[in-house]
């Protein structure tokens, strides 16, 4: 699999992304800064990472939306190239539009950072082939925005598509319908708040984020 | 040319920070406050020949995400400075 992770100023896991993607794809993802217009020709995977991309200046992800590289990100996506947003990376998705919806401040209002239990809602697609549907597995999530938040119609349209990948077990952040993650109506788009790439050794305290990369590395080779 | 856009959050989309400021508000003994909504305000400096339809632009394109946001675009007087 042909991978590369977007670097904004002030993204922190894009580092870890890269680390779990050398993990299990065996060969490291090109790091693509926010400045650069082109991506390589041959590519499979572009992975948008959490952090604080601009400072969360205006909304987040709001900046990261708008800049060069996100024009090429989102030409690759429709060109049929998979993207993964994590977290910051989800929110980045938003605000480009490659999503639907809007990630709003936490209902509670405080930045949550826990494990969290989670069932996989869609095993559609490459994201979460490697899962069962309706498998319950627990991944850490850290965020002060991941209220998921749409009009009833998307919402709806969401669901009845099979596009909610991923959905709390438990009251996290005030989601609409509990929405964890979700795909663009291809399956070649998905943006999630928790981070899968914090569970992929047994060091990190559970694996249960590994099949995702696992998912995405056997669809591609 | 000095404008001020304003950003508020939909009517129906639940504003945290502005229940949190109501409830504050209450603990401080102000009755009546029937509810806070907290948006945000961004003044422009803008040259004349700036059109009407290019501000509106720039508040759908990046200034407000209007998938939550409602903006409203107004004259703003000249800054003290």
């Amino acid at each position: 699999m042909k991978a590369v992770v977007i670097v904004f100023p002030g993204s922190n896991c894009d580092r870890d992304l890269a680390v779990a993607l050398r993990e299990v794809n065996g060969q490291p993802p090109a790091m693509i800064w926010h400045g650069d217009s082109d991506l390589p020709k041959e590519l499979d995977l572009i992975a948008v990472p959490g952090g604080f991309s601009y400072g969360d200046y205006l909304r987040s992800g709001a900046m990261a939306a708008r800049s060069p590289v996100m024009r090429a990100v989102a030409a690759a996506a429709e060109r049929g190239v998979f993207v993964l947003g994590v977290c910051n990376g989800f929110q980045v998705l938003t605000e480009a539009a490659l999503l639907p919806g809007a990630l709003m401040r936490n209902r509670e209002i405080r930045f949550v950072c826990r494990d969290v239990p989670l069932t996989v809602a869609s095993t559609r697609t490459a994201f979460t082939a490697r899962y069962d549907a309706g498998e319950a597995i627990t991944i850490p999530v850290a965020h002060h925005d991941g209220n998921y938040t749409a009009d009833e119609e998307t919402l709806d349209r969401l669901e009845g598509e099979d596009r909610v990948v991923l959905r709390y077990r438990a009251e996290t952040n005030g989601s609409a319908r509990a929405i964890a993650g979700i795909v663009n109506d291809r399956g070649n788009v998905m943006g999630l708040m928790p981070h899968p790439e914090r569970r992929v050794e047994l060091a990190h305290g559970g694996v249960d984020g590994r099949r995702l990369f696992e998912g995405l590395v056997e669809a591609f080779g | 040319m000095k404008t001020r856009v304003t950003i508020m959050l939909k009517s129906g989309v639940l504003d945290p920070q502005g229940r949190a400021v109501h409830h504050a508000l209450e603990g401080l003994g102000f009755a009546g406050v029937r509810d806070v909504r907290i948006g945000k305000s961004i003044e422009l400096d803008l040259a004349d020949d700036v059109a009407p339809a290019d501000i509106e632009a720039m508040c759908r394109q990046l200034l407000a995400n209007t998938v939550i946001e409602n903006f409203r675009i107004e004259a703003a007087e000249a800054s003290a400075t």
